[in-house]
């Protein structure tokens, strides 16, 4: 079987589009890094990212390849103020373990 | 100018005094001691000669009322009320007296304030307190009449609390507001009721319309009118705010007793007979009645009292009874006479205890004077005269205005109110007869040392000031010999005097000279006539009240010709027995009051307090705190501060919105 034979349609991209958010979100939920839990977000952005792509070709709609560069901004800015905040901490406390800044708890 | 045209400025006569009252309040302080008296007193005088104008010119219309609409004073759909005056022989014949004797008082307090700090003020609030008293008397509604009756209802607890760093002087100020306030409450409902059933509150309307009503109605508005008449006149049951009111300065005690205030009842009821009249007769009966034991119960009250001001304070209550107890009667001009002769009596017996007072260091204690009569000549003479005309010795005016009231009892048929009246006319000479001696005649029971003694306490006791049980004499050192008075003081005494010796002549009981009635013949023409049946019965009655009189003041005599031995030894309290203690403690009118109103209110207040105000009302409040503080804490728990619990928290919402969506699509 070549591999030009094999067909590939929009479910296997959104297939890994989800595999890619699903780890993001364990990721996130399940790991105590700061850091980690940020590129974990990244990568659930991204799986977003890659379903509006997938849809866009798919329904031969521009509309989601536009919103794509709304989230690559909304993302750039995170990344701007996330790691500022991540690097304050890391100043702070030598160590960037998420459940040790727990100051607002009630 | 005709004489209907010059009684349209009747509202000139008020507006004197009030004029003045608002000048001496917005700048009394800087006019300062003489020139803030002499205004008021001054502007008393003109509203009296204006009064005199008044007269004169009522004479000449016929017939002898009239109305002046000033402006309308609130206009409200149906009620339309009229700022108006009513000038007629009634009104007049008022405003004559309280401006009159107004006037003299005024002049009085020249002399009596002098050296008061705020002796503005006490000018101000006099010459409203007047021109109160001539609104309430002038008006030609009810409503008018209640802006005065309110108005000298202030003023009596302005003046009397004027000296109100005395405790006991704000409290009786404000005993004495609260009583009367008792009885204005009746003259309100009053009010309401004649408007229900006339549509009017003018005297107008009233006397065209009093007959026509129904006895129950017009009994109901006669005694709810009269009630407002006991506590204004001071009458049992209301009657305790009277002695109290002592404690202002005495020309204020003069004012209240004699010219303003205690008269309104009085006029209030004269006014208006003609409910008391439809009424049947039933409110007469009560008007007499309660008219007859006041006068009797005051009057033994007094037999016995030891200050010199709460001794005319009974006797007035009780001569306030002789009044109401003619009005009963259907007397009307009889009382009027007495009002007018009394006026003048009283007046001078208060300023002439008033002149006893400033000699002797403030000492009010009759059981500490004695043998004053030396020392204070004039003083002493006005006063004397008074007595004579208060114990109703002939000729002097008290004789025939007394006469004039009983006899009118006795002809009426009323002869139980001619007895009881009778029995307190003797008091009354005994009680006056004990006052003079122990004051001017017997021995001196005072020493003049050179050191004054320890400076009077100011302090504060949280005691109503009712009748003292016992109070120990206190051997007053006066710090001079007792004085006369200066001439402010002593010409309103004599003057008053004069007007108390002669006053009779208002209205002898001889047919063509009976001006007073025959002057108010017309303001009671719709009442029926007592006539004095017979001249033979007439002179017999005057002889047994003369008689009467005289036993009463013969036995004070015999008992006080020589003084009494020392201060604590006055034979009276013994002789009188239990009778005595009954007296002294005015029939334990204070205490009954203060231990079934007041003790119940207290206890009711506290169960209202603890039961309610802080069961229910802080309850309420309290429990709506407890309740956001118990659920915030629990509900505190949610906020762990665990940045993931939160992440996880957003992945379920996501999920569960994702499940509801999917549910509905499909």
């Amino acid at each position: 079987m070549s591999l030009a034979a094999l067909d590939i349609t929009p479910n296997y991209y959104l297939v890994v589009g989800a595999l890619m958010f699903t780890i993001g979100a364990v990721g996130l939920l399940l790991r105590r890094n700061v850091l980690v839990m940020f590129m974990c977000v990244e990568l659930m952005l991204n799986a977003a990212n890659l379903t509006f792509v997938t849809y866009s070709r798919a329904l031969n709609d521009i509309g989601g390849q536009v919103i794509v560069f709304f989230t690559l901004v909304v993302a750039a800015a995170e990344v701007a103020v996330g790691l500022a905040i991540i690097v304050a901490i890391f100043r702070r406390r030598r160590g960037a373990t998420a459940d040790d800044v727990r100051l607002l708890k009630g | 100018m005709n004489a209907r045209d010059l009684l349209d400025l009747v509202w000139i006569v008020p507006a004197l005094p009030a004029l003045g009252a608002a000048i001496l309040l917005l700048f009394g302080r800087r006019l300062g001691e003489p020139k803030a008296g002499w205004l008021a007193t001054g502007l008393m005088a003109l509203a009296f000669g204006w009064s005199v104008v008044m007269l004169l010119a009522l004479r000449n219309v016929e017939p002898r009322t009239h109305t002046v609409d000033l402006f309308t004073w609130f206009p409200t759909g149906g009620l339309q009320v009229k700022m108006g005056f009513l000038a007629d022989p009634l009104s007049i014949t008022f405003i004559l007296f309280v401006t009159g004797v107004g006037t003299l008082i005024h002049i009085y307090s020249l002399g009596y304030m002098h050296g008061d700090e705020n002796f503005g003020r006490f000018f101000a609030f006099m010459n409203l307190f007047c021109a109160s008293m001539l609104v309430l008397v002038l008006g030609s509604s009810f409503l008018v009449t209640f802006l005065g009756w309110e108005g000298v209802g202030l003023c009596s607890y302005l003046l009397v609390s004027f000296w109100f760093q005395r405790n006991s002087a704000a409290v009786a100020g404000k005993k004495a507001f609260v009583t009367t306030r008792v009885g204005d409450f009746g003259f309100m409902v009053a009010m309401f009721l004649i408007f229900a059933e006339l549509g009017s509150l003018n005297y107008s309307a009233m006397n065209a319309g009093a007959s026509k009503l129904a006895a129950g109605t017009a009994t109901a508005i006669a005694l709810l009118l009269f009630l407002g008449a006991v506590g204004k006149s001071a009458q049992f049951p209301l009657h305790v705010w009277l002695p109290d009111a002592m404690e202002g300065p005495t020309p204020v005690s003069a004012l209240i007793h004699a010219a303003t205030m205690v008269t309104a009842g009085v006029f209030l009821v004269a006014r208006a007979h003609p409910f008391f009249e439809a009424s049947g007769g039933s409110a007469l009966t009560v008007v007499s009645i309660i008219g007859a034991a006041t006068a009797l119960l005051a009057a033994t009250v007094a037999l016995i009292q030891v200050d010199i001001k709460r001794v005319l304070a009974y006797s007035t209550i009780s001569q306030l009874g002789f009044m109401f107890l003619a009005l009963g009667v259907g007397a009307y001009a009889a009382a009027i006479f007495l009002v007018v002769a009394h006026a003048f009596y009283k007046a001078a017996l208060f300023l002439g205890a008033g002149s006893v007072i400033h000699a002797t260091d403030d000492n009010q204690d009759m059981r500490t004077m004695g043998g004053l009569r030396k020392y204070l000549p004039f003083t002493a003479l006005g006063f004397i005269i008074a007595w004579l005309a208060i114990a109703g010795v002939p000729p002097f005016a008290g004789f025939w205005a007394k006469d004039d009231v009983l006899s009118r009892a006795y002809f009426a048929g009323d002869y139980g109110v001619w007895i009881v009246g009778t029995a307190a006319a003797l008091l009354t000479a005994f009680y006056m007869t004990r006052a003079v001696w122990l004051v001017f005649y017997g021995n001196e029971r005072f020493e003049a040392v050179e050191a004054p003694d320890e400076a009077e306490e100011h302090g504060f006791s949280l005691e109503s000031p009712t009748v003292p049980a016992y109070v120990p004499p206190k051997p007053p050192r006066l710090t001079h010999e007792p004085h006369e008075s200066p001439v402010t003081m002593t010409f309103p005494i004599v003057a008053l005097a004069v007007l108390a010796a002669v006053g009779g002549v208002l209205s002898l009981p001889f047919r063509s000279v009976e001006f007073l009635t025959q002057w108010l013949e017309p303001v009671f023409a719709d009442a029926p006539k007592i006539d004095v049946t017979s001249f033979v019965a007439g002179s017999t009655l005057e002889g047994i009240s003369v008689v009467f009189g005289l036993i009463g003041l013969y036995i004070a005599y015999r008992i006080y010709r020589q003084g009494i031995p020392s201060a604590e030894g006055d034979p009276l309290p013994e002789r009188l027995g239990v009778a005595g203690r009954l007296f002294q403690h005015a029939y334990y009118f204070d205490e009954a009051i203060a231990n079934l109103v007041r003790g119940p209110v207290y206890r009711f207040a506290d169960w209202l307090n603890r039961g309610f105000d802080l069961g229910i009302i802080d309850g309420a409040v309290n429990g709506v705190a407890t309740l956001v503080r118990d659920s915030g804490n629990r509900l505190r728990r949610v906020q762990t501060g665990l940045v993931r619990n939160y992440a996880l928290g957003v992945v379920l919402g996501a999920v569960a919105l994702l499940v509801f969506l999917a549910i509905r699509a499909g």
